[in-house]
């Protein structure tokens, strides 16, 4: 009970906020299509979710966040650990890794359209290229951190290569690895719905475009305000994943 | 430590070297890729089309226009971002009642994909440069304003209690101990919030359409034109690639009195 209410007095101001949204909205200063009132939004997502609509652009939009975002973290993560581990394999990838950090990833979305098309194909692998480098930097950060004596230890006691990198020095990797995990997983949300709201024909950006130019307001901020919790939600369950992987540590 | 032992010239120059002929091999590689016919043009349009398609853009003129558009917007919106976002988290750092008020705000927006909210602002601000630079606004606030709060927590209550004693008022205080000890951190935000201005930036011109080099890569990738495509890539991937390096320079050159340059 007593967690109950600190939330309650915590989160209040966000209640604060949506209590003016409505009286604002209802005061009628702002016209009913530019500022809907939360509990006319409330309603319109009760119909779509009734629909059906909502239901089928939310799976494909996680269907496409859930494969780039996975197979940016496998590839990310075994890039980032050769660079830490062969030589040959950083002085090879570190000038492609440099030039593309800094590219906008949003700049990818025309070129993986114009290869793929408005489907799936095209969101998965743009989400899957824009979320690599966060990921091969934090595995490649994480390997370097590993404490050197611990490796030499690991080493003279007969370890090989091969143990002494899975035992040693992928542990010490986990939190920095975890870190651009984290940092992915925001751009993932980010470049799903760009590239949904520019070029698709399904998932919960379309969904937002296609009411939106139909005029029924309450129903895209709906949308958005689903859009914007999911996002909200995905952070909150992997942070709380980290925490239990990395209750070991201290 | 690193202060201490500047790399000699020729270890510099050496290892810049090394650099730029890995870029020349990368170029190198792309065109012997689209020479192998792996690839049709349309897919990958080779290096060589793709620069002689930039140098005609410059020669017009449109290359100009929408880099400068493009830039525009990133940095208004950068600089507004960052004007707001350190002025609160400063204040938040002295108000309770504002932090009580903002700090739930922040934790449940800081994590959202903000972008999802640019149908919402064309809906209220329009299609032209105001709803572009509010949605960059928007997104680059986050990171400015949690490092800033994050800083001025992180600054010895001793330094404070001591400018205190000397008889420090609140705004010499603000002016004189939070904002320099806090600066490191805030320059970190303001390193992070600059890339997610031009990326927003672009996102809102794809999706609004006119100039800028958003508009025009996403023009081009309507008429298959493959080469604009490629051309707009290399453009937008040249201005954050000036953008992370100046932020980088700026850092180093108003943090010369810290350690974490």
């Amino acid at each position: 009970m007593n967690a109950l209410s600190s939330a309650v007095l915590r989160y209040s101001p966000l209640l604060i906020l949506a209590l003016c949204w409505e009286a604002a909205a209802r005061s009628g200063l702002f016209s009913s299509s530019s500022l809907p009132p939360l509990s006319a939004i409330a309603l319109a997502w009760v119909d779509l979710a009734r629909s059906g609509d909502l239901t089928g652009n939310t799976l494909a939009s996680l269907w496409r966040t859930g494969a780039g975002l996975g197979l940016a973290i496998v590839i990310g993560a075994v890039l980032g650990f050769a660079m830490a581990f062969w030589r040959g394999a950083e002085t090879a990838l570190s000038p492609v890794v440099e030039l593309f950090y800094p590219l906008p990833k949003s700049a990818l979305i025309p070129v993986t359209a114009l290869w793929l098309g408005f489907g799936d194909g095209s969101k998965i692998l743009l989400i899957c290229m824009g979320c690599m480098l966060p990921v091969t930097m934090g595995a490649f950060n994480g390997a370097l951190s590993a404490d050197r004596t611990l490796l030499w230890s690991a080493r003279s006691l007969g370890a090989s290569r091969l143990r002494s990198m899975w035992d040693v020095v992928l542990p010490s990797a986990v939190p920095e690895l975890l870190n651009g995990i984290r940092t992915a997983l925001a751009l993932s949300f980010v470049l799903l719905v760009s590239s949904e709201l520019i070029v698709s024909r399904e998932g919960l950006g379309y969904l937002i475009g296609f009411l939106g130019s139909n005029g029924t307001y309450e129903s895209m901020f709906a949308v958005v305000l689903t859009v914007a919790f999911i996002g909200f939600l995905a952070d909150q369950l992997f942070e709380s994943f980290v925490r239990r992987i990395l209750a070991w540590r201290d | 430590m690193a202060g201490l032992t500047t790399p000699s010239f020729a270890a510099r120059a050496g290892h810049l070297a090394l650099r730029w002929s890995l870029v020349v091999a990368l170029f190198v590689s792309w065109e012997l890729l689209t020479r192998s016919r792996t690839f049709t043009p349309f897919m990958l349009p080779s290096p060589q089309s793709v620069l002689e398609r930039i140098w005609r853009d410059g020669s017009s003129g449109d290359l100009f226009i929408n880099m400068a558009l493009t830039i525009y917007r990133a940095l208004a919106g950068f600089l507004i971002a960052a004007m707001l976002g350190v002025s609160i988290g400063l204040l938040m750092a002295r108000n309770a009642g504002l932090r009580w008020f903002l700090d739930p705000v922040i934790s449940v927006g800081f994590p959202m994909p903000k972008i999802t909210f640019l149908p919402v602002i064309v809906l209220w601000l329009g299609f032209y440069d105001t709803a572009k630079i509010s949605m960059v606004v928007f997104d680059a606030i986050f990171p400015i304003l949690t490092a800033t709060i994050a800083g001025v927590r992180s600054v010895e209550k001793e330094l404070i209690w001591s400018a205190r004693n000397l008889g420090a008022r609140e705004r010499d205080l603000l002016w004189q101990i939070l904002l320099p000890a806090a600066s490191p951190q805030i320059l970190t935000g303001l390193q992070v919030a600059l890339p997610i201005a031009l990326i927003v930036a672009v996102v809102a011109e794809m999706m609004m359409g006119g100039y800028g080099m958003g508009g025009a890569m996403i023009q081009a990738s309507r008429m298959a034109d493959s080469r604009g495509v490629f051309a707009g890539i290399l453009e937008i991937s040249i201005v954050g690639w000036i953008f992370v390096k100046a932020m980088v320079m700026l850092r180093a050159r108003l943090l010369f009195w810290h350690a974490q340059r």
